[in-house]
């Protein structure tokens, strides 16, 4: 019994052990991958067109699944924070919080995982799926960088872009608060704008957008790097595809606390 | 085993090996220029590692592998891309860009690698689409609208768009129909004899041995990475080589 508990025990620490190592191990090729990547963004040609077709792809496409959660997101808080707040009689700070909250926290984060999930994903898809097909071995054998070609227009796009998507979601979040707070909570409207812009800095924007921008890049590094590792057919991009998204996601909340930690210093 | 004097491809003692597995065993052989050379053999034998050693996307272990005179390993990442230009190649299952249309395929080297005009660009594309039997009306038709053998010959005229030195066919035969599969043979015959006033060497990697001996001028047979038979085709029908005739006969 005892020994079967021991070996038991051994398993599961030796799993542990092999699962942290294989994590390390992944962090540092990804970090390998996006020092690659930085190297040949400086390099010619520069690929407009294909930036262009991603900014269209990763900004525009997102849109609408943004602006929705972005005005549920901003109604759903106005509310909530209502209810926390006039208990204690300061509902007036209502717009203020809500403004704050989403510009520093809510916009980039939500911003960051909604974009993990679907501009991420695809991208792990189409390189996959441009993997096991040989179509990347076609651009090789072409003479054409893959990495330039297909990874580092996805990344500037997707750092140029989830800043930009992050603004509107703060956009749309204030507006969904407002509508909420001014025609059902009854919120003065006055003093629904007097406090926020008393309270709220340019900084806390600033800060989101610096937040949004690392995102972008993470989410897009790891969305590329899990599309160029997979192998093994259908079933290898499906799984490429899971581990881009799991991995972007958890870095994408991982990175806030590091940032947050450092922003509040700096700004 | 046969030598040349001045080869299109030179292989001499590379050796490669992944973590304790010896996939190319001291290999040498030389591929001759303006010739269909054939490499053959079972799954696994180490084809296609040669073929990315040929290409220079591999390195040996060991070993120096050289290309129209040029010793792969004395060019650094830049020049290799450069020097990969004289490659052409059609992929086992024709590798198209999903997302172009066939005729963007095509022009697709030409626009990366050529300052040609648009309107050359989409002369010269129609030209090798039409030389390979491509029907006008399939030119703007996306890969997954055309069938298997019209994604191949697709796949060619775009190996053969920066007119290479060098053909190289991945299992060009693999999984195609008996129709299709003599149309595929005719091409490569018909690409290496259309460029006699150029150089053009073609080297098909298959273990397609029908296909093999109706097209190849020179065959090679690769067995656990070493080539134990390398002749010229109707000397190869002969073999005395015991792994050889059982894989012809098969």
């Amino acid at each position: 019994m005892i020994t079967k508990l021991k070996t038991y025990l051994e398993t599961k620490i030796e799993e542990f052990g092999r699962n942290l190592l294989d994590m390390v191990d992944g962090l540092g090729m990804i970090t390998l991958f996006a020092g690659r990547s930085f190297y040949w963004m400086g390099k010619r040609p520069f690929r407009i067109r294909l930036l262009f077709e991603q900014l269209y792809s990763i900004g525009n496409k997102s849109m609408t699944i943004i602006l929705l959660a972005g005005l549920f997101t901003g109604m759903v808080f106005c509310t909530q924070t209502y209810l926390g707040f006039k208990m204690i009689n300061v509902d007036s700070l209502v717009g203020a919080i809500v403004a704050i909250s989403l510009a520093k926290e809510l916009a980039p984060v939500l911003t960051g995982l909604i974009v993990a999930g679907r501009a991420g994903s695809a991208m792990a898809a189409q390189i996959g799926s441009m993997k096991v097909t040989e179509q990347i071995d076609a651009l090789e054998v072409m003479g054409i960088n893959s990495i330039q070609y297909l990874a580092v227009p996805r990344i500037v796009a997707a750092t140029i872009a989830v800043p930009m998507l992050s603004i509107c979601f703060l956009f749309i979040g204030n507006l969904g608060a407002y509508l909420i707070g001014t025609t059902t909570l009854m919120i003065d409207e006055a003093m629904f704008f007097s406090k926020l812009s008393e309270f709220m800095v340019v900084a806390d924007v600033a800060q989101g957008v610096i937040k949004a921008t690392v995102f972008g890049f993470v989410i897009a590094v790891i969305g590329t790097y899990f599309g160029f590792q997979v192998e093994k057919g259908a079933v290898g991009v499906g799984r490429g595809t899971n581990q881009a998204v799991v991995w972007g996601m958890v870095s994408v909340l991982v990175l806030d606390y590091f940032l947050t930690t450092f922003l509040v210093k700096i700004l | 085993m046969l030598t040349f004097e001045n080869p299109a491809i030179s292989i001499q003692n590379v050796t490669k090996i992944f973590g304790e597995q010896t996939v190319l065993n001291e290999l040498n052989f030389d591929i001759e220029r303006n010739k269909i050379t054939t490499i053959l053999g079972f799954s696994g034998a180490g084809k296609s590692t040669l073929l990315k050693h040929i290409l220079g996307i591999m390195n040996p272990t060991s070993g120096v592998v050289s290309v129209l005179g040029q010793d792969l390993s004395k060019l650094d990442k830049m020049e290799l891309r450069e020097f990969r230009r004289n490659f052409g190649m059609l992929f086992q299952y024709a590798a198209l860009f999903d997302s172009f249309t066939a005729q963007e395929n095509v022009a697709f080297p030409l626009k990366e690698f050529t300052k040609l005009k648009e309107s050359e660009i989409t002369e010269k594309v129609k030209d090798l689409l039409i030389s390979v039997g491509i029907k006008e009306e399939s030119f703007t038709r996306l890969p997954s609208e055309l069938s298997g053998g019209m994604r191949k010959r697709v796949g060619l005229a775009r190996g053969l768009a920066l007119s290479p030195h060098i053909m190289l066919y991945d299992e060009p035969t693999t999984g195609l129909d008996p129709i299709t599969t003599k149309m595929v043979n005719n091409l490569i015959v018909e690409t290496a004899t259309q460029h006699k006033d150029r150089e053009m060497t073609s080297v098909i990697i298959s273990h397609d041995v029908r296909a093999t001996l109706e097209i190849s001028d020179y065959v090679a047979f690769l067995d656990r990475g070493k080539i134990i038979e390398y002749l010229p085709v109707e000397e190869f029908k002969k073999s005395d080589k015991e792994l050889v005739q059982e894989f012809l006969n098969l």
